[in-house]
């Protein structure tokens, strides 16, 4: 059985708890960010395109077998880094668990700072996208 | 006048002593606001202490004192930037609202077909209002192009300048870039077609002296958080006999004389142009402001300014990949710079958690950045109350920043 969402969601507040400082932190981040496009090119069309101040995020999202599967990048690495966390907690999972989750972890490993509406990079926007989707599945 | 010790002034300006994610704060993003002096702090205190009241209005004690601290603080601002009157001098929310101003009031004059000249790297804040003015009035908005190293093309202004252009409204120094405008040569050009000169100049309040009958310009917009006063206080200047010929721009009290149904008449200068209950606590400060400037050695202050703006590029070449947006030969000390292909957002976060404050992003110059075809910048812009040692630790970390990304 695949995990739910609050197990991964603590899995990565464990990880985290092991850096010391946050450069240790940010080079976890943007070592994430620098791996490969997390969604297809083609795939980074105007309708995709969240549009924060600074980084732009694009977010792709497909039913396979009951569950929702994320697509997303950015431009900028860490933001990317943040987004592959998140796609790490809510992809795959039904559109019920995605609507109704609570993304705790984001304050826990001490990224709250980057969902401040003066970052306006993207993240604030890209989660509210990842749960309307799980609500159009709810509701088509 | 004792000479400018950075030491001294830093003394004055308590958030310095601020720590930043458990490092001593480097505030360089002065170009979007500045710190206040405890001379701001403290007025602003003491007015609510022992003066709050509304001005031009009660015959109590409290009134005549508020009026006149009010009034002051007008009195000062047309001394600081030498007004010929202090009736010239407008209090406004900031440079946005002071140009709003003008764009209402001078457009209420313009006929379909009269141009309004501004350039390619002016805040949006000085293109917005003036393509509103054109939808409604169907005055044609003119822009003088902006060279690759970030000047105005003068030659470009000579063509466009026209007996049809009735206003030039033209930054002074631009917050993007730092370069400084030839803006003495821009006036006297446009005045010969007869056009008046709205100057910007949010950027160059706080760092040139400001001398509007030397400049000649018509109007004068800036913002007083910009300048060491309070946010939400800001000054329209503008010339006496243009301004008793203009319209008024909002209607409310203090800006009339008589009302009835039948006929309103206005107030003279200054209230004309401020309707309703001004900041007057913001007023006072701003006031407080100038006369904190007028103590120090101000031009020992500007010449500090240009040591640090210098040895920033300096220090700056020195960083392989690194491209200035910019490269005007007169700049005052703001940068705006890229790193490779890293992300203006990457870096300023990183920048933010070793304690450094800069601002990423477009900063308000859309059309600007659609012309060097970048989506942003991280920009520095300094204040006298910068020093090089923090010049240094911005490099260092800079360089760390730019490590751990690359």
């Amino acid at each position: 059985m695949s995990k739910s969402i609050n197990q991964i969601q603590d899995e990565i507040i464990e990880e985290f708890a092991m850096f010391d400082d946050w450069m240790e932190k940010y080079e976890y981040i943007i070592d994430l960010g620098k791996e490969l496009p997390l969604i297809a090119d083609v795939k980074k069309t105007e309708d995709r395109l969240i549009h924060g101040c600074q980084s732009r995020v694009w977010v792709a999202s497909e039913m396979l077998d009951k569950h929702l599967v994320f697509t997303a990048d950015s431009d900028a690495i860490i933001t990317k880094g943040i987004i592959s966390l998140l796609i790490r907690v809510l992809s795959n999972q039904t559109p019920e668990d995605i609507v109704k989750s609570e993304l705790y972890f984001i304050g826990k490993i001490g990224l709250q700072e980057h969902l401040s509406p003066t970052r306006a990079n993207g993240l604030v926007g890209m989660i509210n996208r990842l749960k309307s989707d799980g609500l159009k599945q709810l509701t088509s | 006048m004792s000479g400018f010790n950075v030491n001294e002034i830093r003394a004055d300006f308590p958030i310095l002593k601020e720590s930043v994610n458990g490092k001593p704060l480097i505030y360089f993003d002065n170009g979007a606001t500045s710190q206040k002096p405890r001379q701001v702090i403290e007025r602003i205190s003491n007015y609510y202490t022992h003066e709050n009241s509304n001005v031009h209005r009660g015959v109590h004690y409290l009134s005549d004192q508020a009026t006149n601290a009010y009034e002051q603080a007008r009195n000062t601002v047309a001394r600081y930037i030498n007004a010929a009157h202090s009736q010239e001098v407008i209090f406004t929310k900031g440079t946005t609202d002071s140009i709003n101003t003008v764009a209402f009031s001078v457009g209420e004059t313009l006929k379909p077909g009269d141009e309004i000249l501004i350039s390619g790297m002016e805040h949006h804040s000085n293109i917005v209002p003036w393509q509103m003015l054109c939808e409604r009035k169907g005055t044609i908005l003119k822009v003088i192009p902006v060279t690759p190293e970030g000047t105005l093309d003068l030659e470009a202004f000579d063509t466009l300048l026209s007996e049809r252009t009735k206003l030039l409204s033209i930054i002074h120094i631009s917050n993007t870039l730092g370069t400084i405008n030839p803006v003495e040569q821009l006036i006297q050009k446009a005045h010969q077609v007869g056009a008046k000169v709205l100057l910007d100049a949010a950027q160059s309040i706080q760092h040139l002296p400001i001398d509007v009958q030397h400049l000649d310009c018509d109007f004068l917009a800036f913002s007083g958080h910009k300048v060491f006063g309070p946010t939400g206080i800001g000054i329209l200047y503008g010339k006496k006999d243009l301004l008793d010929s203009l319209p008024p721009y909002q209607g409310g009290g203090d800006m009339i004389e008589q009302v009835s149904f039948e006929k309103t008449t206005y107030n003279g200068l200054p209230l004309k142009f401020e309707a309703g209950t001004p900041n007057i606590s913001g007023a006072i400060a701003l006031g407080a402001a100038f006369n904190y400037l007028s103590s120090l050695d101000l031009q020992g202050a500007f010449q500090h300014e240009h040591t640090l703006g210098t040895y920033l590029r300096a220090r700056m070449r020195e960083i392989p990949t690194i491209r200035f947006i910019g490269e005007a030969p007169e700049t005052c000390s703001t940068l705006s710079f890229l790193i490779g292909e890293l992300h203006p957002f990457d870096l300023g976060t990183l920048l933010d958690k070793q304690g450094i404050a800069v601002r990423t992003g477009h900063h308000c110059t859309q059309p600007l950045m659609k012309q060097f075809n970048i989506p942003g910048t991280v920009r520095a812009s300094l204040a006298f109350y910068n020093t090089t040692e923090e010049i240094d630790q911005f490099v260092v970390a800079l360089e760390r920043s730019i490590h751990l990304l690359s």
